[in-house]
């Protein structure tokens, strides 16, 4: 330790709270070594961002610009890495620097409140994928596919920009701020920084939000499930599978959890397996073909069941497969598109770009594009995530920008990969797929009729082209399979089978993406189900404080009934929709989603003002006057739009026409039954959108009056911390980014000769 | 060639220590390891009450999963 240079050890001690151990090595790089060394810009480093940057800009190039005939998928890989990497390189340095203000010299709650089991310092490089897979589900390889019928362009520069200037900035800035209050919950935070209006309008509207996302999700199994004896049958097995890894870890051999996960991987696959073998028997496909109502029946029921189970049964070792098959099937779904490099004949903008009623979801480009790609763009749920568990984990303030801004990175990767494999698909197809049945006609003949008669550039199906995709994926029918996890599933299988395996290969891989798509789904249905139910607990223990009580049976019960029915009967709504399902609950999923982001926008965007930073305010004004623009707008238009195809309430009213002047059919209701249904459908979504929409404005203007509060009250340079924790001297060191910088490196150097004893603090308080 | 193949293994028991510790499989070690530092008079939980503990507090304590 004698050779560190005196100006060093001198300037990162610092004072008052903060000064670390004068028998450690500093806790934190000099702030002017660390800048000295991030402003040094070698001939390779300047090299390098050239090289990035002129790549970055070809592809965008070739992707914008250029649109040939087809487009190679390898320049969607190439814009989207490299923008990120230019996003995170310079953009979240921004961020950084202005607005979060990392002090490494301050402990973390992983070191401060470390305990062993909830809080624990974990090496930034696992928290990193941790992280990942706790944020990346169903979602981005759902809105992508869903939102290309209007063309590859619109979608791939919403994601790539979107979550460069906005959902990463969102997922970075609610990380750090709970990371400074100890682990808060967004929930928390609303209330403190926004007041008990704010805050309540935010926990009701969270609630609200959940049912939806978690009613939508389930909507997603069920379309891909419904008539699928191969997908039912495998998606099933996971129950017992599951089930049995749960009485292993428990039992058996508690704590082997990579042991018991690559157990599950190979019952997984010897599942979807089996599931060819048995929906080709006759007893199979009479047991497991079952009708989509049933479907969903059966996942309410199990839904109830899973969230009252205890989590080590059912819910724990599931997330564990869950993760396992997350992170092997993105690399593996990456490494296919960089070898295969399949061509796209996509055009950049569809004949449905400039128009409002596309078959797979209705409304103009603009807002109801940018509702449609939540995840991979802008996810509020991710608030909740980046909030509460990962802070807890944090090792190092510095390391925040790597693991909120970065991870969310990741996911718009995936993302982007995802509409890479529905658009690589032929678009006849992807329309018969998307559109509901009651366009389509649910036959392959009167599917390729309607496809042909769109009148789609270069598009010319044959039903023998769709029966063969069909077979080809070992299912009875691929007309009308909405939801989007089916469409990826085509376009994974088509990627992949040249990858490996070849067409014979096909029907598996269709089946494995079916199987892993089912497998986060369920996952964020038990989990959405149980975090709902306490959060509905919690609520009324307000009023009758016996429901807080999480081990209260009857309580936990009623509650759990409350938030199943809830998500039930939406997802009913949505499965015996005349309309469809998923064109008209889609939007709801998106706008839902991203009011969500509204909201924890708002509460950043009161602590950053509260903290005394006006001047780069805008980082955090520019995604919230954008995501509040965009869901406003598109509430707006499903509320008081006068198409019917777009309004909730036109709709509604058109129908109700129909049915007062006697009509037994009306546009695609066969019978006064189905007209009923979409009056009825209709208004209960028509009325989710105002409540959604009401609540957001609360939170959002509670959050500007706030904010504004804090503009008059500002006193020079003397910034209040608000609620923050205080500030603890650490007593760890450890590098920002993925690689240590030199400096981080000979600091490490240092830390590495201090005598284990000396690291940490003989805790007195236990 | 042996030397080789040693790299390839080391890369693998790596790769295979990332994907345990992504998974949380490192947490009774961890626990441990904190147990040791912090300096407690009571014996730390075995490994099986602390994976018990784990999941039941998480019963009460719900994560949640993203879409």
């Amino acid at each position: 330790m004698a050779e560190t240079p005196d100006y060093r050890r001198n300037a990162a001690r610092g004072d008052g709270a903060v000064a670390t151990d004068t028998a450690l090595p500093p806790s934190a790089l000099d702030e002017k070594v660390r800048e000295a060394e991030e402003k040094k810009w070698t001939p390779g480093k300047i090299a390098l961002w050239a090289a990035i940057a002129l790549l970055g800009g070809v592809a965008w190039f070739m992707l914008a610009i250029i649109r040939g005939e087809t487009v190679n998928a390898i320049w969607f890989v190439f814009a989207s890495v490299c923008t990120y990497l230019i996003g995170y390189r310079f953009y979240s340095k921004v961020i950084e620097r202005y607005i979060t203000k990392p002090d490494d010299r301050r402990a973390t709650p992983a070191e401060y409140k470390a305990d062993g089991k909830d809080y624990v310092r974990t090496d930034r490089n696992v928290l990193f994928g941790h992280h990942f897979a706790a944020i990346a589900g169903a979602g981005p390889l759902v809105g992508p596919v869903i939102a290309a019928q209007m063309g590859y362009l619109p979608g791939t520069i919403w994601i790539i920009i979107g979550v460069v200037l906005a959902g990463a900035v969102q997922d970075y800035l609610v990380m750090f701020f709970s990371m400074r209050r100890g682990g808060r919950s967004l929930g928390q935070m609303a209330r403190e920084e926004l007041g008990v209006i704010g805050g309540t309008a935010a926990l009701v509207a969270t609630l609200l939000i959940m049912v939806i996302i978690v009613a939508i999700l389930a909507l997603v199994v069920v379309n891909a499930l419904g008539e699928s004896p191969w997908g039912v049958f495998s998606v099933g097995m996971t129950i017992p599978i599951a089930l049995f890894m749960g009485v292993y870890l428990r039992y058996l051999r508690p704590g082997k959890i990579m042991e018991v996960s690559l157990i599950g991987f190979v019952l997984l696959m010897a599942a979807i397996i089996g599931g060819g073998i048995v929906a080709e028997t006759a007893w199979g496909a009479e047991l497991f073909t079952l009708d989509k109502v049933t479907i969903a029946w059966g996942l309410i029921i199990y839904g109830f069941i899973a969230a009252i189970l205890p989590v080590w049964l059912l819910l724990a070792p599931r997330d564990y497969l869950s993760t396992f098959m997350k992170i092997g099937v993105i690399v593996m779904l990456a490494l296919a598109i960089i070898v295969v490099r399949p061509e796209i004949t996509v055009p950049a903008f569809s004949e449905f770009a400039s128009r409002d009623n596309g078959p797979v979801f209705p409304g103009s480009l603009f807002p109801f594009l940018f509702v449609t790609i939540a995840c991979g763009a802008l996810s509020g749920f991710h608030a909740l995530i980046s909030s509460g568990t990962t802070p807890k984990l944090v090792e190092k303030e510095r390391q925040t920008r790597f693991i909120g801004y970065g991870g969310m990175l990741m996911e718009s990767f995936v993302a982007i990969m995802a509409l890479v494999a529905a658009i690589s698909i032929d678009r006849g197809l992807y329309f018969a797929m998307n559109a509901p049945a009651a366009l389509t006609g649910g036959t392959v003949e009167t599917a390729a009729t309607w496809v042909n008669s769109l009148g789609l550039a270069g598009v010319n199906i044959t039903p023998d082209f769709l029966a063969q995709t069909a077979s080809n994926v070992g299912e009875e029918s691929i007309v009308s399979r909405t939801g989007g996890a089916p469409t990826l599933a085509v376009g994974l299988a088509h990627i992949m089978q040249q990858f490996i395996g070849g067409t014979a290969m096909m029907a598996f891989w269709y089946h494995f993406a079916i199987m892993f798509e089912a497998l986060f789904i369920l996952t964020a249905v038990d989990a959405g189900t149980r975090v709902a139910r306490f959060m509905l607990q919690d609520s009324i223990g307000n009023f009758v404080p016996k429901f807080k009580e999480a081990s209260w049976r009857p309580g936990a019960w009623l509650c759990t009934a409350i938030m199943v029915g809830a998500w039930g009967a939406v997802l009913l709504m949505g499965v015996t929709d005349p309309l469809g399902g998923i064109n008209t609950l889609f939007p709801l999923f998106g706008i839902a989603n991203q009011l969500l982001a509204a909201i924890a926008l708002s509460v950043c965007l009161a602590i950053v003002a509260k903290r005394g930073t006006f001047k780069y305010l805008w980082i955090v004004a520019l995604p919230l006057a954008f995501a509040a623009v965009v869901t406003i707008t598109a509430s707006y238009q499903k509320i008081f739009s006068p198409t019917p195809a777009v309004g909730y309430f036109a709709n509604n009213a058109a129908f109700s026409k129909a049915l007062a002047d006697g009509k037994t059919e009306f546009g695609t209701a066969k019978s006064v039954a189905a007209m009923e249904a979409v009056v009825r459908n209709t208004a209960i979504q028509g009325w989710l959108s105002v409540i959604f929409v009401v609540l957001s404005i609360i939170v959002i203007a509670t959050a500007v009056l706030a904010t504004i509060k804090a503009f008059r009250t500002r006193t020079d340079g003397t910034a209040s911390k608000g609620n923050e924790d205080p500030a603890r001297p650490s007593r760890v060191f450890a590098p920002a980014g993925l690689i240590p910088t030199p400096a981080e490196r000979e600091l490490m150097a240092e830390w590495d000769k201090v005598p284990a004893e000396l690291r940490f603090e003989r805790a007195g308080h236990h | 060639m042996s030397s080789g193949l040693a790299a390839v293994a080391q890369g693998f028991r790596g790769f295979a220590r990332y994907f345990g510790g992504v998974l949380g499989a490192d947490a009774y070690a961890k626990y441990l390891e904190h147990h040791r530092a912090a300096g407690h008079s009571t014996p730390p939980l075995g490994e099986r009450e602390f994976w018990r503990d784990r999941t039941d507090r998480q019963d009460s304590n719900p994560q949640g999963r993203c879409c």
